[in-house]
C-alpha cells in the first residue's frame, strides 16, 4: 500500500540536504513500520467480518451455480421426454435430452461463472452499452 | 401451529379461503392469493403515500422510494443501455413485488408467496415471454442469431445450437428455482430452529437453558433472511435486465 506513494520519496528532491533527508527518511520509515504493525493488529477484526460476508456471498454463488446446472438438466430431460411423448421414440429422446441437458447445464455454469462468452457473442468480453 | 409436533412444511400449505369454481377449473381465492393482493396493496400504498407530498427536498419515506426508483433505473441502464428504459415499469413492478412479498413473508404467521415455485416460475415465464416476443418483434428472425455463437465449425453447429436453445430455455427455470429455493430453505431453517426452542424448553430447567442457543440462532437467521429477501429481489431484477438486454441486442 505505502510502497509506491509512501513518504519515502519525499527526501529525494532535497539533494542538497542529504543528511537531513536521511534522518527524515529513517524517521518516516520507522513511523511507517509502526503504522503497519498497528494496522496489522487491527486487521483480524475486519477480516473476520469479511469472512462472514464472503460466506454469505459463497452461499449465494453456490445456490446460483447449482440452480443453473440443475435447470439445464431438467429442461433437457423435459424436452427429451416431451419429444418421446409426441414422436413415440421412447426412450431415445430422454437419453439424448439428458446428455444435451447436461451439456447445457455445464454451459450455464461456465457462463454464469464468466468463463464462457454470453449468448450470441464471440469470445470478446461483454459490453452491454453498445 | 406446533402444539406437540413441529412441522416445518405446514407454513407453506395452501388454504382455500373462498372456493370459486368456474367451468371445472379451481379458481379459489387462497391464502396465497390473499398475500399476493396484500403485497400489491402494500407496495402501491407505500409508493403512493411516500411520493404524495412530492417535496423538492425529500423526506425519509420519499427518499426511500426515490432510492428504489434510481436503484432499478441504474440497474436497467447498466445492463441493457438507455433503450432498456422502456422496460422500466415492468422491471420495477417485478422488483417491488418480489421484494415486498419476501419481506411480508418474514412476519410470523404470514404466508410467503415467493416460496411456491409456481409463483416464481410464473414471474420468470413472464420475463422470458417478454424477451422472446419483443426479440422477434424487434429483430424478426435475426433474434435467432442469439443461438448461433460465432466461430463454431459447421459440422458442430446443430449440436451447439441445440445446447444453446436448451440453455436459453433453462434460464427461466433457474431464475425461478433460485428465488423459490432461497425462500423455502430459509423459512424451513427458521422454523426448525424455532421448533428446537419450543421442544427443548419442554424438558425443564436444563432444556430452557439449552434453548438459548437455538433462540440466538433463530434471531441471527432472521437477520440473514432479511438480507436474502433483498438479495433475491435484486438478483431477480438484475437477471431480468440481462435477459431483456438479449432481446434488445441479440448477437452484436
Amino acid at each position: 500500500m505505502a510502497d509506491k506513494n509512501g513518504p519515502d520519496g519525499t527526501g529525494e528532491t532535497g539533494r542538497g540536504k542529504q543528511h537531513d533527508a536521511d534522518i527524515r527518511d529513517d524517521e518516516l520509515e520507522r513511523r511507517r513500520r509502526d503504522l503497519e504493525a498497528t494496522l496489522a493488529t487491527r486487521r483480524p477484526d475486519r477480516s473476520e467480518g469479511k469472512d462472514d460476508a464472503r460466506a454469505v456471498a459463497g452461499y449465494g454463488q453456490a445456490l446460483k451455480l447449482s440452480s443453473e446446472f440443475i435447470a439445464g438438466i431438467v429442461v433437457g430431460v423435459g424436452l427429451g421426454w416431451f419429444l418421446d411423448r409426441v414422436a413415440g421414440t421412447s426412450p431415445w429422446g430422454l437419453i439424448v435430452g439428458l446428455l444435451l441437458g447436461f451439456g447445457a447445464g455445464v454451459l450455464n455454469v461456465l457462463r454464469s461463472a464468466g468463463v464462457v462468452a454470453e449468448f450470441g457473442q464471440s469470445d470478446k468480453p461483454r459490453d452491454p452499452k453498445e | 401451529m406446533a402444539a406437540d409436533k413441529v412441522d416445518p412444511i405446514h407454513q407453506f400449505h395452501i388454504i382455500k379461503l373462498l372456493p370459486i369454481n368456474i367451468g371445472g377449473y379451481d379458481l379459489s381465492f387462497t391464502n396465497s392469493a390473499l398475500f399476493m393482493v396484500a403485497t400489491v396493496a402494500v407496495a402501491s400504498a407505500f409508493l403512493y403515500l411516500s411520493t404524495s407530498s412530492r417535496s423538492l427536498v425529500p423526506g425519509r419515506l420519499q427518499s426511500v422510494s426515490e432510492m428504489a426508483y434510481e436503484f432499478v433505473s441504474n440497474m436497467l441502464r447498466d445492463a441493457a443501455g438507455t433503450q432498456g428504459l422502456k422496460f422500466f415499469p415492468f422491471v420495477f413492478s417485478l422488483f417491488m413485488f418480489v421484494l415486498v412479498a419476501n419481506l411480508l413473508g418474514l412476519f410470523p404467521y404470514f404466508f410467503t408467496v415467493t416460496s411456491h415455485i409456481i409463483v416464481t416460475f410464473g414471474l420468470a415465464a413472464l420475463v422470458i415471454g417478454t424477451v422472446v416476443v419483443y426479440g422477434f418483434m424487434k429483430h424478426g428472425l435475426g433474434f435467432l442469431k442469439l443461438f448461433v455463437p460465432h466461430g463454431v465449425p459447421v459440422f458442430l453447429l446443430p449440436l451447439v445450437v441445440l445446447i444453446e436453445v436448451i440453455s436459453f430455455v433453462s434460464r427461466p427455470v433457474s431464475l425461478s428455482v433460485r428465488l423459490f429455493a432461497n425462500m423455502l430453505a430459509g423459512h424451513i431453517t427458521l422454523k426448525v430452529f424455532s421448533g428446537f426452542v419450543v421442544s427443548l424448553s419442554a424438558l425443564g430447567a436444563v432444556g430452557i437453558a439449552g434453548s438459548i442457543l437455538p433462540l440466538a440462532m433463530a434471531v441471527a437467521l432472521t437477520a440473514l433472511e432479511l438480507l436474502v429477501a433483498f438479495l433475491q429481489a435484486y438478483v431477480f431484477a438484475v437477471l431480468t435486465c440481462m435477459y431483456l438486454n438479449d432481446a434488445l441486442h441479440p448477437g452484436h
